[in-house]
């Protein structure tokens, strides 16, 4: 009782300073009523007894420094539609024409009394409540101040490539953006920046039957920030969805994927490169529901730790009743270079359902000594064999994008990170 | 075995099949122990008290430090909420609707040998095949080639009925008897150890039985000591409506090494019955504790009326340098199973290993694992765990690897296999992994599969039943964890997988 109650204290603490936008009034209302039963996560909670809530439950941000903005942006020599968002807000005059042939892309800003995406704003978020509350999401779909709405009704000729920059040290920003792809349709989105001190984010992926969704990530590397968010995404048959996240530094970051398999023959594929050095805590949860027959679902998490970073892995596999020929796949891994790093996993399957191909594997540990050994012995110096190592353990990841010159981007991203980093 | 019901149409006889595999197969009744003993008891009141936890202590005439021991879990007790986090479903237990002492009104004055025991006890174990005579072995009469004695403790719902072998255990120094006799003869080795791995503030169910736990045996090896025999607890829950709160403590001092196994059933009754027990285990610098459990309390019926909660607290501390503990279960019984033998591997270089098998058919829940604390440097462990769901059952391993900043150079492996027979189980796992130190490595694997087609095939195409073959393939499945068992109990176990798995085909 003590329990809820508290939790239910930070929530009203947390609403007091936030103002809820008038656009797509029902859905907000919705998440409201939602909201209202859970209460903010707190330590005790089973998902967030590795990560503590504490900085993201408190009624304003902590100020995150800026960094030096010495990084290459990402993606620069695609041919892709840029857009901005400064500060949590979407900026017109930085970002493409929004045009592309088959995408129509509005703000959630300033979308106006029946826009299309007035019954599907939320409604993923919704169905990712059960059977584990996220309360983060929903207070994301009741409060977002902006974001984009994009339909896809074709295949896109080119990627939307999303920059959010960041201005402020102390910028508080809630983002949502919904897509959804009709039959057939294809889209590939690209993100990078560190985009608030605070960043809850929200995206709602829905795919029709055949649809193909490519999404590559870069989180900022200010070591100050924090965020936390959430990616739904709902899978018709045949669909293809295809997840990367690279996170470099943050205070902290828990990234959030619900994924459900409504139709047969799908593929879902998550992945997630994280570095840290130093005070840097990185959580990734994983909830992937097979609720249809002949689906495949893929996991891969690395991360490499050093300096007292903190590493998170929960990942969990349900497979439903009646979803038969089943294949889930699962490995989380980490590279802890030095004592004072952690490592904390929980890699969890729940299956009702007899035949099935799944598993999971986890492993920790340092750099493999015989293979420094065999490099240093070929004349590569220690530090550049170390980072030869750690690109090694971390290519399976980037393994699972799709686009070579996308991957070739985000391994110089974190090559400059590792040679930052060599100490 | 009055109840058994075989359905002999199915069990045509085919060439080449020959008659003790159709016999196998038709003994694969129902649940085999589900008879219970008719026998006059003595209950304390139904409900729990501080009353009754005065009343067990003076029952079991105990010194007043075990009493304030006891009283102070009972009051802790009442401002614990029991754990739900689980994935087990079952109905709200009623506390004050149990008995929680029964002894069978023979025990009252306690007999001072074997043969003052009331013969219906021995029938009792006789008939569940359990040795409790030794005369005959110590009237120097051969024992046949190659068969192990085993020393026994058995407790008959909340007392031990009697020890075997007591006294040529005693030439070698080992002390094996129930724990209340231990409180009585061996109070010094009792109060030290006692609650110093599992305290009596463990968790809902330990603090239960902190305060209300009636009997359980207590061992003691020596330092140096090999103990010449394997040693064995048996326990039978008999009356109805009464809850078993054993509690077993094993002391291994330096160097020492004891094997211990562990058997469990309970007659078939149509309400559930609770049973919470507390094993702790103390091993101290270079000794070594296998403890081996087959636990076939009563699982219930097939639509889940009945059987036995099993809400346990096993935990073994590798205390000194070079302890070494081996847990090996084969659980195939309770309606509810919530066990988590842990290993707290303190001393550097200490080892822990557990292997389990965790069977649930029908209507019955298995929500087990182990926990792995590597607090020393250079500790190993290991997991094997083989989980088999049939039926409408349910099985969860849950477990947890953690590797403290202090524990360096450690290392881990963890294998667990889920088998899924039929489609309307479930098959779960639930591992926590924390690594805290770089020179340490944690691998874990687990899979999750159907009963190999090809396999099914293989074996029925070779004459056998379906049941048969499942049966087989079953048992290959476990096989890791069977050969981690003692012989006489990996014989038991093979056949009581086949026995669990009854009636999860076709």
């Amino acid at each position: 009782m003590g329990a809820v109650s508290v939790k239910a204290e930070a929530l009203m603490q947390r609403l007091a300073g936030l103002a809820r936008p008038s656009e797509l009034a029902a859905p907000r209302e919705a998440a409201m009523a939602r909201l209202a039963g859970m209460g903010l996560p707190s330590k005790r909670d089973e998902y967030w007894q590795y990560t503590d809530p504490a900085a993201l439950n408190a009624t304003v941000a902590l100020p995150a420094a800026l960094a030096v903005d010495d990084d290459a942006a990402l993606f620069g020599a695609l041919d892709a539609v840029r857009l901005v968002f400064v500060d949590g807000v979407f900026d017109a005059a930085a970002s493409d024409d929004l045009a592309l042939a088959g995408v129509t892309i509005s703000r959630l800003a300033n979308a106006p009394d029946g826009h299309w995406a007035e019954t599907a704003y939320g409604a993923l978020e919704a169905l990712g409540q059960t059977p584990i509350a996220r309360p983060w999401a929903t207070l994301n779909t009741a409060y977002a101040t902006d974001g984009l709405l994009i339909h896809v009704t074709g295949k896109a000729q080119k990627p939307l490539s999303i920059t959010y920059l960041r201005r402020d040290q102390l910028t508080d920003a809630i983002l949502h953006h919904v897509i959804k792809l009709d039959a057939g349709a294809e889209l590939t989105l690209l993100e990078q920046g560190p985009a608030a001190a605070r960043l809850n984010h929200v995206i709602e992926v829905d795919l029709g039957t055949s649809a193909r969704f490519h999404h590559i990530r870069a989180q900022g590397r200010d070591m100050g920030r924090r965020a936390v968010t959430h990616i739904f995404a709902h899978l018709a048959g045949e669909a293809l969805f295809k997840s990367f996240t690279l996170t470099a530094d943050g205070a902290l970051t828990r990234n959030e994927a619900v994924i459900t398999f409504a139709g047969p023959n799908a593929k879902a594929h998550i992945a997630g490169a994280a570095m840290g050095d130093g005070a840097f805590h990185h959580d990734d949860t994983v909830f992937i529901t097979h609720a249809a027959e002949r689906c495949e679902s893929r996991q891969v998490f690395k991360k490499v730790l050093k300096h007292g970073a903190v590493g998170v892995f929960q990942g969990k596999i349900l497979v439903k009743k009646g979803a038969q020929k089943t294949d889930g796949y699962q490995i989380s891994q980490a590279l802890l270079l030095d004592d004072g790093s952690q490592f904390l996993a929980k890699p969890e399957l729940e299956i009702y359902a007899d035949d099935v191909k799944c598993s999971h594997g986890s492993t920790s540990g340092a750099i493999d000594d015989t293979a420094l050994f065999y490099l240093r012995s070929r004349g590569v110096p220690l530090r550049a064999a170390q980072s030869l190592l750690i690109l090694a353990f971390l290519a399976d990841t980037i393994a699972e994008i799709e686009d070579e010159a996308i991957a070739e981007d985000i391994r110089a991203g974190l090559e400059t990170w590792l040679a930052r980093h060599e100490s | 075995m009055a109840n058994v019901e075989v359905d002999l149409p199915q069990l045509e006889v085919r060439d080449g099949v020959d008659r003790e595999t159709i016999e196998t197969v038709a003994s694969m009744g129902a649940y085999k122990y589900g008879w219970a003993t008719d026998i006059e008891m003595d209950y304390a009141p139904k409900g729990l008290s501080e009353d009754i936890v005065r009343l067990i202590s003076s029952k079991n005439g105990e010194p007043e430090w075990l009493l304030e021991w006891r009283l102070a879990a009972y009051r802790r007790w009442l401002g614990m909420e029991e754990p739900h986090w689980a994935m087990l479903n079952y109905p709200k237990i009623d506390y004050q609707d149990q008995y929680y002492y029964a002894t069978p009104r023979s025990m009252a004055i306690k007999p001072k040998s074997l043969d003052e025991v009331d013969p219906k006890l021995l029938a009792t174990y006789k008939k569940l095949g359990i040795p409790l005579k030794e005369q005959a072995l110590l009237a120097g009469v051969e024992a046949p080639e190659g068969e192990r004695r085993v020393a026994v403790d058995a407790v008959f719902d909340s007392v031990s009925v009697g020890t075997t072998f007591k006294a040529e255990l005693a030439k070698a120094g080992v002390i094996f008897c129930s724990i209340s006799e231990a409180v009585k003869d061996h109070p010094e080795l009792v109060r030290k150890y006692l609650g110093s791995v599992v305290p009596p503030t463990d968790n809902f169910f330990a603090t239960l039985n902190s305060a209300v736990f009636s009997d359980g045996s207590f061992v003691y090896i020596p330092p140096g000591t090999r103990c010449p025999m394997e040693l064995s607890t048996y326990f039978r829950i008999n009356a109805e409506n009464t809850g078993q709160f054993e509690r077993t403590l094993i002391v291994c001092d330096r160097g020492a090494y004891v094997s211990y196994l562990e058997g469990c059933t309970a007659p078939k009754r149509d309400t559930h019955q609770l049973h919470a027990a507390v094993v702790e285990l103390v091993i101290l610098e270079d000794a070594e504790v296998k403890y081996s459990t087959v636990q076939n309390w009563y699982p219930g019926d097939e639509e889940g009326r009945g059987g036995i909660y099993n809400f346990v607290t096993k935990r073994a501390d590798c205390r000194e340098a070079r302890a070494k503990v081996m847990w090996t279960q084969v659980e195939t019984g309770s309606a509810i199973t919530w066990k988590y033998p842990s290993c707290i591997l303190r001393g550097d270089d200490s080892q822990g290993e557990f292997y389990s098998i965790a069977i649930a058919n029908n209507a019955q829940q298995a929500d087990t694992g182990t926990k792995m604390i590597h607090l020393g440097k250079r500790t190993k462990s290991r997991i094997v765990s083989k989980g088999i769901s049939a039926g409408r059952a349910q099985n969860t391993y849950r477990g947890l690897v953690s590797m403290h900043p202090k524990a360096t150079d450690s290392r881990n492996y963890t294998q667990c296999d889920s088998l899924l027979i039929g489609d309307q189980c479930g098959a779960h796992t639930v591992p926590y992994i924390e690594v805290k130190n770089t020179s340490s490595r944690v691998e874990h694997e687990a899979t999750t599969s159907k009963v190999d087609e090809d396999q099914l095939f293989y074996c029925r195409s070779r004459g056998m039943s379906e049941e048969e073959a499942v049966a087989l393939v079953v048992n290959g499945f476990c096989r890791e964890v069977l050969q981690a068992l003692p012989m006489e109990f990996a014989m038991e176990a093979q056949s009581l997988v086949a026995i669990s798995l009854e009636g999860s085909v076709g």
